[in-house]
């Protein structure tokens, strides 16, 4: 493939590095984001509620296009002179949103689906908000929503090639280069698509074993 | 006015004034949607003294036991923790009534054990770990110490053999003798039952009973919401009969549902007349 294997390479880490700040980052907005749907303040739970809304119902594509030349106008503005935000961080903010606006509606189904009474026993005992959290709300919920992560776990490794277009040196886009300039598009995409099947496939396979492991006690 | 602090136990040793309740209700309201619940409760529990409220589904019993531990904020009414009142703010327009001093709510809270009525288990902890999170988290006991009082708190319930199993894996009884381990192993001041028995089938309900019976005879302190008339005679020094969110009769369980006074609990201790 003329010296594009190492290009593969460190096309492969952006990727992994990319998803995984935006996942564990989303993560955190998930949490954050579910807490505020189900906060007594109306405030929160409408700006919760605004951001699923609008998040969920962009393309992905348009949040990165919008994030990065957004962004990048923002910046000029700011700073008096063009500065060009980096395709990277364009790319992890972009999908670190997305994958929040999601978790945050899988994070809400799942502590909804947690009985209320688990909440009272941890109170009852004098415990504080925040240790049921960690002690009661939080194991149990993670079990909910494990199933449904890994989908939007998946679906997030596959969306950071859409960075691409802004000029993320990931798989996809050594893939694209590749396919031009070797005049090869087949080899390289199928090579594109091996890396994306294997980071999937190890993710599968990591979540059915955490999954087996967090269930035990249930079954 | 006339409240529950007037009403002696059988020897007369708790005369207004002549002790400190260890809990208690003055005047309690409690509005849930738009349907009052409680509509000026009082109830005080004195040391030793085993108290079981009995009435029908909807009468307020446990809605009553959840204001003792602010679980509800009664939006009006006072409760006492020996003789420290809880801090409880009203309702404001459309917000409820809250809890005013969070710290002071747990404080409280982890001396009075509370026992469910679905048990509460915390499905993902083994029992032993249901019984030490409070000893750890709350009261600040080493893992080391907390683990030697869980067990001897599931020794007492009959459960040491169990200390592993899931939730899951144990029997409804057993279950509930997990929780009552768990109530207990914050080494509580009062102890509230709200309804223990009443989602057990039948031939587990005895090993339940049989648990709360032997905490009533050492002495502990105790509010106990039931539909099991018979152990409520037996166990308690005084019952109180709810009805239409009002204590509407309360004593000694022999005067109170032997002549009963109220057309009410006439109607409840026997629906066939």
């Amino acid at each position: 493939m003329g010296g594009f294997q190492e290009q593969f390479l460190r096309g492969l880490e952006t990727t992994v590095l990319v998803a995984a700040i935006s996942g564990t980052l989303g993560m955190l907005v998930g949490l954050a984001g579910a807490a505020a749907k189900l906060s007594r303040f109306r405030v929160l739970r409408m700006i919760a509620d605004a951001y699923t809304t609008i998040v969920r119902g962009v393309p992905e594509l348009l949040v990165i296009l919008l994030v990065y030349f957004g962004g990048t106008a923002a910046l000029t503005a700011l700073v008096g002179s063009y500065v060009e935000v980096s395709a990277l961080w364009a790319g992890v903010f972009s999908l670190t949103v997305v994958f929040g606006a999601y978790a945050t509606e899988i994070f809400r189904g799942a502590i909804q689906a947690i009985p209320r009474g688990q909440t009272e026993a941890a109170l009852s005992i004098g415990l504080a908000p925040w240790q049921t959290w960690l002690l009661v709300i939080l194991p149990q919920m993670a079990r909910i929503a494990l199933p449904a992560l890994c989908n939007l776990w998946i679906s997030l490794l596959k969306d950071t090639s859409l960075i691409s277009i802004v000029g993320l040196s990931d798989i996809m886009r050594v893939a694209v280069v590749g396919a031009g300039s070797m005049r090869d598009p087949l080899t390289f995409y199928l090579a594109a698509s091996a890396l994306y099947l294997m980071l999937t496939s190890v993710s599968l396979l990591t979540f059915r074993l955490v999954e087996r492991r967090m269930l035990a006690p249930l079954h | 006015m006339q409240t529950a602090i007037d009403i002696h136990s059988e020897d007369g040793r708790h005369g207004r004034g002549a002790a400190t309740a260890s809990l208690r209700a003055e005047n309690v309201h409690k509005t849930l949607g738009t349907h009052p619940v409680l509509r000026g409760v009082s109830l005080a529990a004195y040391p030793h003294e085993v108290i079981s409220v009995l009435g029908a589904s909807g009468s307020g019993k446990s809605t009553l036991l959840r204001c003792l531990n602010l679980l509800e904020v009664p939006d009006s009414g006072e409760i006492w923790f020996r003789d420290e009142k809880l801090d409880i703010r009203p309702p404001i327009g459309q917000n409820g009534a809250r809890i005013g001093d969070a710290r002071q709510a747990r404080r409280v809270r982890a001396s009075l054990g509370m026992v469910f009525q679905s048990f509460n288990l915390w499905p993902h902890k083994t029992a032993l770990e249901n019984v030490t999170e409070g000893p750890v988290h709350v009261r600040g006991l080493t893992r080391r110490a907390a683990t030697e009082r869980a067990e001897n708190y599931l020794r007492k319930v009959g459960l040491i053999e169990r200390r592993d199993h899931y939730p899951r894996h144990l029997s409804g009884g057993q279950q509930q003798r997990v929780a009552i381990a768990r109530a207990l192993a914050m080494e509580p001041e009062v102890l509230l039952f709200d309804e223990p028995t009443s989602s057990l089938d039948p031939e587990l309900t005895g090993e339940v009973l049989r648990t709360i019976r032997a905490l009533a005879e050492e002495g502990r302190t105790m509010i106990l919401v039931t539909h099991e008339l018979s152990f409520a005679r037996e166990v308690s020094s005084r019952v109180a009969f709810m009805q239409g969110g009002r204590i509407e009769e309360e004593g000694p369980p022999d005067e109170v549902l032997s002549r009963p006074a109220s057309a009410g609990l006439r109607r409840f201790l026997d629906p066939a007349c």
